[in-house]
C-alpha cells in the first residue's frame, strides 16, 4: 500500500518548470496552450499514518514561503487550475527499476526526522490548461514530457497504480546447449542472448567448451561476450586489415600507439594501458586524462545517455592508478540539425533539438553536482548524425605521483563500493557495439540508464581517503560489462572468486547472471588486503557509502562464478584475454569527387560572413556553457567565454589544479568531419593542428602536450568505412609524431550506423583529437578578445587557396576539394615563435583561423574586445596566386592565427617570426566596425561589431 | 593571538570545499573540512571553531529542494549548538547551497537569534531560495552592490561594489511576505544587490535569477552569520578574475574581503 503528497506552487508564485514546459510544447509544434502547472509528487509506500504524513509534508517536501501540499488527495485534483478553462492531467513516473537519484537522498531525510517508510517514489503530475483533443495531449505526453522506454505516462482519465508486485528469483542454473550447434544455430544463440559474437568467435567458443566437455553455462558466455566486446577489446583496430591489398597487422600498434614509442617523452608516465593516460605535472602530481564516447545510450535516452557518459569517464578517473581526483570535464557533442522538420524525422529517432537538450542537461546535472567545471566542449552539426548522436564525454584528473600504479595481489579481497546493483544497463558494452534501427529502443531499453551523481561524489569523497590511508592495492571501475568486466580486468594474472549472492541489490529479483553483467552506475572494485577489511568498511560507513566484500582474488588463473555456494561459473582467464580470434577486415578507399563550385564574386562579403557565423557550427554555444559551472574548484584561469562581456569563444581553457600554484594545465580539441568526406587523411591532420593551435594560441607550448583520439565511424565492417579509418589513423602517425605529441590514450565507437526501411544513415567519419598540455606559467595566458585600439593586428601562417571542406563552401551548399592540409614543417616553426611570443608576453589576444577561415577569426575577435579592426587582404601573406578575395577570408588553411600586438612590440615581435609566413594585415579601431579591404583596395566587409555578434548569438539562444 | 580556526561542514554532494578551504588558509586561518556525521556524533565540536562555513554544492542532490536535507539535519540535531555559537559572538557564513541551507534552517533572515532562543528551528521559515526564473542552472559574473555594513565579513569595506560568479540553479531570493522585506530592510540585513557596471539596479542577466529587489546577499540581525549566492571563494587570486587578461594581474580584492574580514575579526576580538 502506498500513499501520496503532492506539492504545488501558490497560486500568486511563478511555476518556472511549468513555464519552460509550455514553451518547450509551443515549440515542438502544439500551440493552445494556456498554462501548465507542475506538481511534485511523492509516492509513500508502507502503512503510515496520517500525522506521519502531515509531518513528512511539511517538515521535508514543502518550501513553506512558496508551496502547497495535499496527500492522498483524488490523483486528478487540479489546484491551481482555471475551473472554466479545458485542462488535461498526465502524470509521468519512472519505470520500476529505472534510477531516481531522489529516492535514497529522500529515505535518508526521512530517517533523520524519524520516520520509517518501506519506500519512495517520485513522480510528476502535469497539469495542462487550453483546449486539445486527447490525441495530442497523448503526442505531448510521450514526444515532449516523457520518455517511455524509461517512464510510465498517465493520461488522466487513465490512473496509475504504484503497487507494483516483487519478482522473485528462483535459482536454477542454466546451461547453454552450444556443443552440438551448428552454425546457424551458434549466430542465433549470439543473436538471441544480445551477446554480438561473430560466428568465428562463437566457434572459438564452442571448441574451448568442447574441448572440457561441457556445455557453457549462460554467465559464462555472458563473461566471454562482454569480455570480447568492440567496446572492450577493440577488435576491428587491433585485429588485421587488409587495405587496399596491404596487410595491417593492429591499426592501433602500426600508427596512434607507436607515435608514442618512438616519441617515447620521458613525462608519459602511463599510457594505453591504465583507464586513463597519465603525464607528469609537477614536483607532487601527475595529471590523467580520459575520453569516452556514449553514443548508443544518448540516442534512445538523450539525458540519461549522456548523464551515464559523464559519470563513467569520472569513473575511470577515479579508477586511474589508485585513483585520481576529477578537475576538469570536457564535452563534445554531435547531433543532427535543430531545425530539421519534424516530418523528416525517421520512425524511430527522437528530434534532435531534444536529443541535444537532453544531452545537455545530462552533462549539466552530473558535472555540476560531481563539483567539476566543464570548461572546454564543441559541438558539431550534421544531418547525417539524426539517427547517431555522439556524446563524447572527457575527464581530467590530478594523481599524487606515488598513486599511479596499481596491482591486486593473491588473496587480496574484492570489495564492490558506491551504488547498488539493479537491472539497469544489462548489455551495455554489446550493445555499444551493434548498429542502430527503428526498433532498438524496445529491444536495448535496457541499456539505457539514469545516474547519480551524489553517490559517485560520496564515493570519490571517501575514495581518495581510502588511497591515501593506503588501504586497497587495486582499483577498478564498473563500467561497460559491469563486475564480469571489472573483476575479469583485475585478476586477469590471478584469478578470482566471486559469491554473487553478496552483491548488494536494489530490489529482489536479479538472476546471478543479472548480477554479474549488470552496468548499474556509480560503483566500483578494490582490491583490499585482508588486514585492512575492518577499517576499509568502517570509513565507507562512516560517509554513508556502501561497501561489501564479495569475493577474493586467487592465485589458480580461473574466474570462479558461485552463487548460494553452488557453482555458476568457471573460465580460464587465458581462453578469457586471448582466446579471442583475430579479427580479419577488408578495408579500401576511393577519393570521390566533388563538384568544384564556381562563385561569382561580390563587392560586399558583410552577408556570407554573417552567414557564417550564423552557421550551426560556427554560432555562439553559450546557452550550453552558461549551464554548466565552469568556475568550481577555482583554477579557471581562461574561460570558455571570453572578453569584455564574457561571451567571446575561447580556443582552449586553462586551470591550475593546485590553488595558490601558477602551473597550469590547457584543454583542446580539434574535430572536422566535414573535411572527411574529401579525404579522411587531411581531416586527422587538420583535427590535430587545430587541437595543437589552440594550445599554442592561450599561450602554450608544443614542449609538453599530449594527444587523446576518438574515432567514430560507421560500420566498419564495410572495407569503405574502415578504409577511410586506416587513413585517418595513418594521419595521426604522421603529424603526431612531427609535432612532437604523443597519444595517451584513446578510443573507438564503430557501427554509427542507422537503418531506416528506406536508407542506411552513416555518421560522417569523425575523428575527435583533444589535447592537453602543462603550462608552466599560467600568467603568459592569451585570450581572444582584442584588448586596445590601435594595436596592430597580424596573421601568422600561409593561406592557400583550401576551401574545400569550408563553411563557405557550405553555405552556398557545395563541398569541394581543396581540402586544407597540414604542412608539419612550417607548422612546428609557426607555433614555436608565437610560443616564444607569448612567453615574452608582448601578444595582446590570439585567436586560431578554423571553421570561416580569417573573416570569421577577425569578426569574433573584434566582438568579443568591443573594438572594431580594419584589415587589409593584400598584406596577406600566400601560397602561389590567389586573386580572389573569397578566398583570401574563407580558406580554412591550418597552423594560422590572428595575433594583436602593441605598436611598442612591433619590432620584437616581428624578429621572433622573421622565418615564418606572416603579414601585418591591419590594427584595432575604437569605432564598433569590422572594415576589411579586397585586394582591389575597395571595403568588401564593412559590418558594425555587435551586427555581427547578433548573427553570432542568435541561432542558440534558447 | 588567536590563530582563526574555521570548520567547513560537508556532506554527500558538498564541492566548493576545496577553493573555500584555500580562502580562508590564505585569509590566515586554520581550516577543518568535517563530515557532518562526524560532528552529529560529537556536538561538542563546535566549540573548538571561531567560523563555521557552509560552501557550495548540492548537499544530497538537491533532491526535494536545494539545501532542504541538509538545513533539517541541523535545524533539527544542531539547534542548540549553533545558537550557542552565536552567542559566543562567533561567525557564520553559507555561500550558494551554504546559504540555501542556512535560510531553509530559520538562520538567516534569523530576526531573534540574538535573543535567547534556541527555538528558532520552529519558526515558521521567513524566506527561501527558488528556482530561477529562466528555470536553468547558470554560470556567469555578476556586479554586487554593498548595501549595509552590517555584517561582519564586509565590515570596513569601503568599496561600492565587488565582481564575483555565481552559479546556481535555485537563488532567486523570495520573501514570505511583504513584512519580512520591511524587516530585512530596516535592520540593514540586506548586504548584496545585484546591479550592472555603472552600479543600478537592473533586470537579468544582471539579476541572474529574478530575485526580489535584486538581493544577492543577507545578514542575520545580528550581523554574524552571512548567506550570499555568488561564490567569494573562486574571486581570491589576480588570475580567477575574468578580464585579468584584459586589465592586469592584480591582487584582487572582490571575492577575498570576505574572508579577510572574518580572520581578522576573530584574531580582533578572541
Amino acid at each position: 500500500m502506498y500513499s501520496r503528497i503532492e506539492v504545488f506552487f501558490k497560486n500568486e508564485f511563478p511555476d518556472p518548470l511549468g513555464n519552460t514546459i509550455r514553451s518547450e510544447i509551443e515549440t515542438f509544434g502544439f500551440p493552445g496552450v494556456a498554462s501548465v502547472r507542475v506538481h511534485q509528487v511523492y509516492i509513500i509506500f508502507g502503512n503510515v499514518s496520517k500525522h506521519d504524513l502531515d509531518t513528512i509534508a511539511r517538515k521535508l517536501f514543502v518550501d513553506t514561503v512558496t508551496q502547497h501540499y495535499q496527500y492522498n488527495g483524488d490523483t486528478v485534483s487540479h489546484r491551481g487550475v482555471s475551473d472554466r478553462s479545458p485542462f488535461h492531467i498526465i502524470e509521468i513516473s519512472r519505470k520500476p527499476g529505472v534510477m531516481d537519484p531522489a529516492e535514497l537522498s529522500i529515505l535518508k531525510a526521512l530517517g533523520d526526522i524519524g520516520i520509517h517508510v518501506d519506500g519512495i517514489k517520485t513522480a510528476q503530475k502535469y497539469i495542462i490548461n487550453g483546449n486539445l483533443s486527447r490525441e495530442t495531449i497523448q503526442t505531448i505526453a510521450t514526444r515532449v514530457l516523457a520518455n517511455t522506454k524509461i517512464e510510465d505516462v498517465f493520461v488522466y482519465p487513465e490512473m496509475p497504480d504504484y503497487n507494483h508486485g516483487n519478482i522473485h528469483y528462483t535459482f536454477k542454473k542454466n546451461f547453454v546447449p552450444l556443443l552440438d550447434a551448428d552454425n546457424a544455430q551458434m549466430e542465433e544463440i549470439s543473436r538471441l542472448g544480445q551477446l554480438s559474437l561473430n560466428l568465428q568467435e562463437m566457434q572459438a567458443i564452442q571448441g574451448y567448451y568442447r574441448s572440457l566437455k561441457r556445455e557453457p553455462t549462460d554467465v559464462e558466455l555472458e563473461t566471454i561476450a562482454q569480455t570480447w566486446s568492440e567496446h572492450c577489446i577493440h577488435k576491428t583496430l587491433k585485429g588485421i586489415i587488409d587495405f587496399n591489398g596491404n596487410r595491417i597487422d593492429n591499426l592501433l600498434r602500426n600508427t596512434i600507439m607507436k607515435v608514442t614509442e618512438e616519441l617515447n617523452k620521458p613525462w608519459c608516465v602511463s599510457v594505453f594501458k591504465d583507464n586513463a593516460g597519465i603525464i607528469q605535472f609537477d614536483d607532487c602530481y601527475n595529471i590523467c586524462f580520459k575520453v569516452e564516447t556514449h553514443n548508443h545510450p544518448s540516442a534512445i535516452e538523450p539525458y540519461g545517455g549522456a548523464n551515464t557518459g559523464v559519470g563513467g569517464v569520472i569513473r575511470d578517473i577515479m579508477g586511474t592508478g589508485l585513483g585520481g581526483k576529477p578537475i576538469l570535464n570536457t564535452d563534445i557533442f554531435c547531433f543532427g540539425l535543430p531545425d530539421t522538420p519534424f516530418d523528416k524525422i525517421p520512425k524511430g529517432v527522437l528530434h534532435p533539438k531534444r536529443i541535444m537538450k537532453g544531452v545537455v542537461a545530462g552533462v549539466r546535472d552530473y558535472g555540476n553536482r560531481m563539483g567539476i567545471p566543464t570548461s572546454n566542449g564543441a559541438v558539431f552539426f550534421d544531418e547525417r548524425y539524426i539517427g547517431n548522436p555522439l556524446v563524447f564525454c572527457g575527464t581530467v584528473g590530478i594523481i599524487p605521483k606515488n598513486k599511479c600504479q596499481k596491482e591486486a595481489r593473491p588473496d587480496d579481497l574484492i570489495i564492490v563500493v558506491g551504488g547498488r546493483t539493479g537491472r539497469d544497463g544489462i548489455h551495455g558494452a554489446t550493445f555499444s557495439s551493434v548498429e542502430l534501427h527503428d526498433r532498438s529502443e524496445q529491444i536495448s531499453g535496457g541499456a539505457v540508464q539514469i545516474g547519480n551523481a551524489i553517490t559517485e561524489k560520496a564515493l570519490l569523497d571517501t575514495l581518495l581517503q581510502a588511497r591515501d590511508k593506503g588501504l586497497y592495492t587495486c582499483i577498478t571501475d564498473c563500467g561497460a560489462g559491469g563486475l564480469s568486466s571489472a573483476i575479469g580486468e583485475m585478476g586477469e594474472d590471478l584469478g578470482a572468486i566471486v559469491y554473487l549472492e553478496k552483491v548488494p541489490l536494489k530490489y529482489e529479483g536479479l538472476s546471478y547472471s543479472e548480477i554479474w553483467i549488470s552496468e548499474s552506475q556509480e560503483r566500483m572494485v578494490l582490491a583490499v588486503p585482508p588486514e585492512k577489511e575492518s577499517e576499509i568498511l568502517h570509513l565507507f560507513k562512516a560517509e554513508n557509502v556502501e561497501a561489501t566484500v564479495i569475493g577474493r582474488f586467487t592465485r589458480d588463473k580461473i574466474l570462479r562464478l558461485m552463487y548460494n555456494s553452488q557453482g555458476v561459473g568457471e573460465i580460464e582467464m587465458n581462453f578469457l584475454h586471448k582466446g579471442i580470434p583475430r579479427l580479419e577486415r577488408k578495408a579500401v578507399w576511393h577519393r570521390r569527387v566533388f563538384e568544384e563550385p564556381v562563385l561569382s564574386e561580390k563587392e560586399d562579403y558583410g552577408f556570407d560572413v554573417k552567414k557564417i557565423l550564423s552557421a550551426w557550427n560556427v554560432c555562439s554555444k553559450e546557452w550550453i556553457i552558461r549551464q554548466y559551472d565552469h568556475e568550481v574548484q577555482g583554477g579557471s584561469v581562461l574561460k570558455p567565454l571570453q572578453g569584455i562581456q564574457n561571451d567571446g569563444p575561447g580556443d582552449a581553457c586553462i586551470i591550475t589544479p593546485v590553488l595558490g600554484s601558477r602551473k597550469g594545465i590547457i584543454v583542446s580539441n580539434g574535430m572536422n568531419p566535414r573535411y572527411g568526406d574529401i579525404d579522411p587523411y587531411h581531416m586527422a591532420a587538420s583535427a590535430i593542428d587545430e587541437a595543437l593551435r589552440q594550445i599554442i594560441a592561450v599561450g602554450g607550448s608544443l614542449k609538453q602536450v599530449a594527444l587523446l583520439d576518438n574515432f567514430c565511424w560507421g560500420n566498419t565492417n564495410k572495407p569503405d568505412r574502415l578504409g577511410s579509418l586506416v587513413m585517418a589513423a595513418q594521419a595521426c602517425y604522421d603529424i603526431a609524431l612531427a609535432y612532437g605529441t604523443p597519444f595517451i590514450s584513446g578510443k573507438d565507437s564503430l557501427n554509427n550506423e542507422f537503418v531506416t526501411d528506406k536508407e542506411t544513415i552513416v555518421i560522417p567519419p569523425t575523428l575527435l583529437i583533444s589535447a592537453i598540455s602543462v603550462m608552466e606559467d599560467v600568467r603568459n595566458a592569451v585570450s581572444m578578445d582584442i584588448k586596445e585600439p590601435d594595436n596592430l593586428i597580424y596573421l601568422i601562417g600561409l593561406t592557400r587557396a583550401e576551401l574545400g571542406g569550408s563553411h563557405y563552401y557550405h553555405i552556398h551548399g557545395y563541398t569541394g576539394n581543396n581540402v586544407p592540409k597540414v604542412d608539419v614543417t612550417l607548422g612546428m616553426k609557426i607555433m614555436n615563435a608565437l610560443s616564444e611570443a607569448t612567453n615574452q608576453r608582448i601578444i595582446r589576444s590570439c585567436h586560431d583561423c578554423s571553421e570561416g577561415g580569417l573573416a570569421v577569426a577577425a569578426a569574433e575577435m573584434a566582438f568579443a574586445g568591443g573594438y572594431g579592426m580594419l584589415l587589409n587582404l593584400s598584406a596577406i601573406a600566400i601560397e602561389g596566386q590567389i586573386h580572389r578575395n573569397d578566398t583570401l577570408l574563407f580558406s580554412e588553411s591550418n597552423t594560422r592565427f590572428v595575433v594583436e600586438v602593441r605598436p611598442e612590440h612591433h619590432q620584437q615581435f616581428e624578429a621572433l617570426i622573421k622565418d615564418i609566413p606572416y603579414g601585418m594585415i591591419g590594427k584595432v579601431t575604437g569605432e564598433p566596425l569590422l572594415k576589411i579591404n579586397g585586394l582591389n583596395n575597395r571595403l568588401i566587409v564593412h559590418e558594425n561589431i555587435y551586427d555581427l555578434k547578433e548573427a553570432w548569438q542568435s541561432p542558440l539562444r534558447w | 593571538m588567536t590563530i582563526p580556526k574555521v570548520l567547513i561542514l560537508r556532506t554527500a554532494g558538498t564541492n566548493c570545499d576545496y577553493e573555500t578551504h584555500y580562502a580562508f588558509e590564505k585569509a590566515g586561518a586554520k581550516v577543518d573540512v568535517i563530515h557532518i556525521n562526524i560532528l552529529l556524533t560529537n556536538r561538542k565540536l563546535l566549540k573548538n571553531y571561531q567560523i563555521l562555513a557552509l560552501p557550495g554544492g548540492f548537499t544530497y542532490g538537491d533532491d526535494v529542494s536545494a539545501g532542504k536535507i541538509l538545513a533539517n539535519q541541523i535545524k533539527y540535531n544542531l539547534g542548540e549548538e549553533i545558537t550557542t555559537f552565536i552567542h559566543e559572538k562567533k561567525l557564520i557564513l553559507g555561500i550558494c547551497n551554504g546559504f540555501q541551507v542556512l535560510t531553509k534552517a530559520n538562520l538567516l533572515p534569523a530576526f531573534n537569534l540574538s535573543r535567547n532562543n534556541s527555538t528558532q528551528g520552529e519558526h515558521q521559515q521567513e524566506a527561501t531560495l527558488a528556482f530561477n526564473d529562466s528555470n536553468k542552472f547558470e554560470a556567469r559574473w555578476v556586479y554586487l552592490k554593498i548595501c549595509s555594513h552590517k555584517s561582519i565579513f564586509i565590515h570596513d569595506e569601503h568599496i561600492p561594489a565587488i565582481y564575483l560568479p555565481v552559479a546556481h540553479g535555485e537563488g532567486k531570493f523570495i520573501v514570505r511576505d511583504e513584512s519580512v522585506l520591511h524587516k530585512i530592510t530596516a535592520n540593514h540585513q540586506i548586504i548584496f544587490k545585484y546591479v550592472n557596471e555603472r552600479g543600478e539596479e537592473a533586470g537579468y542577466p544582471w539579476n541572474p535569477n529574478g530575485s526580489v529587489q535584486n538581493i544577492a546577499g543577507i545578514c542575520d540581525s545580528t550581523g554574524q552569520i552571512l548567506g550570499m549566492m555568488p561564490h567569494p571563494e573562486r574571486c581570491v587570486e589576480p588570475t580567477q578574475h575574468p578580464h585579468w587578461t584584459r586589465n592586469g594581474l592584480k591582487e584582487r580584492e572582490d571575492g577575498f574581503l570576505i574572508f579577510k574580514n572574518a580572520v581578522r575579526y576573530v584574531k580582533t576580538n578572541f
